[in-house]
């Protein structure tokens, strides 16, 4: 814990692991979130749910 | 005085016509949701619910941890644990809030007549993040300090060092658990109510048609 983390360097671009690893995962999250079908979401008679 | 007298009611006094504006523009059968349009059935628009019970329990830990003080949540167990809590859901309250900024962007939340909400938005991002600086700052160990003597130099190369001055513990402590929480939970009020006055933006191009 109290050891200096590691980090990403490419070009310009320097971030630490474990920032790299919550950036990484929110990405995922976000598209998750666009593909997984909503629960009851489907088209009600007059376009509402 | 007979109960069953009306009260006139003047159309110059600021109450009523407060009272008629909210009635125009927020009536109480629609303050709360009990359907949405279809397109709203997408976890995309969950993230900005997360960020707000995300933010309830930032506020309700900090309470906790502002009644008994820094020797409690560095030294028991308990205060430890609420100390955690209070870090940790301010973790998922940034992330879930830049999830929501990512949904709100691609979808151009700003549309038809929303420009106001997005940029309420905008302002409690920024305040978020001096609240979550402060909030380093008021940790009371070497970290706070290390960081304090550290941002030091760029609140002076920045100009304002003698106006917010990071190595004062009481302004960062004061602007930590008083100014700043009370600015961004008045935002994020006034920013729900004015999605619940227009709704949720239309997506662009629903229907494969006009893009209105």
């Amino acid at each position: 814990m109290d050891s200096p983390t590691t980090y990403f360097h490419w070009g310009f671009i320097l971030i630490s692991v474990p920032n790299l690893l919550v950036i990484a995962g929110m990405i995922v999250l976000f598209a998750i979130a666009l593909v997984v079908p909503f629960p009851h979401g489907g088209e009600g008679k007059n376009g509402r749910r | 005085m007979d109960a069953a007298e009306p009260i006139s009611e003047q159309p110059t006094s600021w109450t009523v016509r407060t009272r008629r504006a909210i009635d125009r523009h927020l009536p109480m059968d629609h303050l709360l949701p009990v359907r949405q349009p279809y397109y709203v059935g997408s976890w995309v628009y969950v993230f900005g619910v997360i960020t707000i019970a995300a933010l309830v329990w930032v506020v309700a830990s900090g309470v906790v941890l502002a009644f008994m003080g820094p020797q409690w949540w560095h030294d028991s167990s308990v205060g430890r644990f609420f100390n955690s809590l209070h870090f940790w859901s301010v973790q998922l309250f940034f992330i879930f809030m830049v999830l929501h900024l990512w949904g709100q962007y691609f979808m151009a939340g700003w549309r038809h007549g929303r420009a106001a909400t997005w940029a309420i938005g905008v302002v409690i991002f920024g305040i978020s993040i001096l609240t979550a600086f402060t909030g380093y700052l008021s940790q009371q160990n070497f970290d706070s300090q290390f960081i304090a003597v550290n941002a030091k130099d760029a609140m002076n190369g920045a100009g304002i060092g003698a106006f917010f001055n990071v190595l004062n513990f009481g302004q960062m402590y004061g602007l930590h658990i008083m100014l700043l929480p009370i600015g961004v939970t008045i935002l994020v009020v006034l920013h729900i109510v004015m999605v619940r006055a227009r709704g949720v933006v239309k997506p662009i191009d629903p229907e494969g048609g006009a893009r209105s």
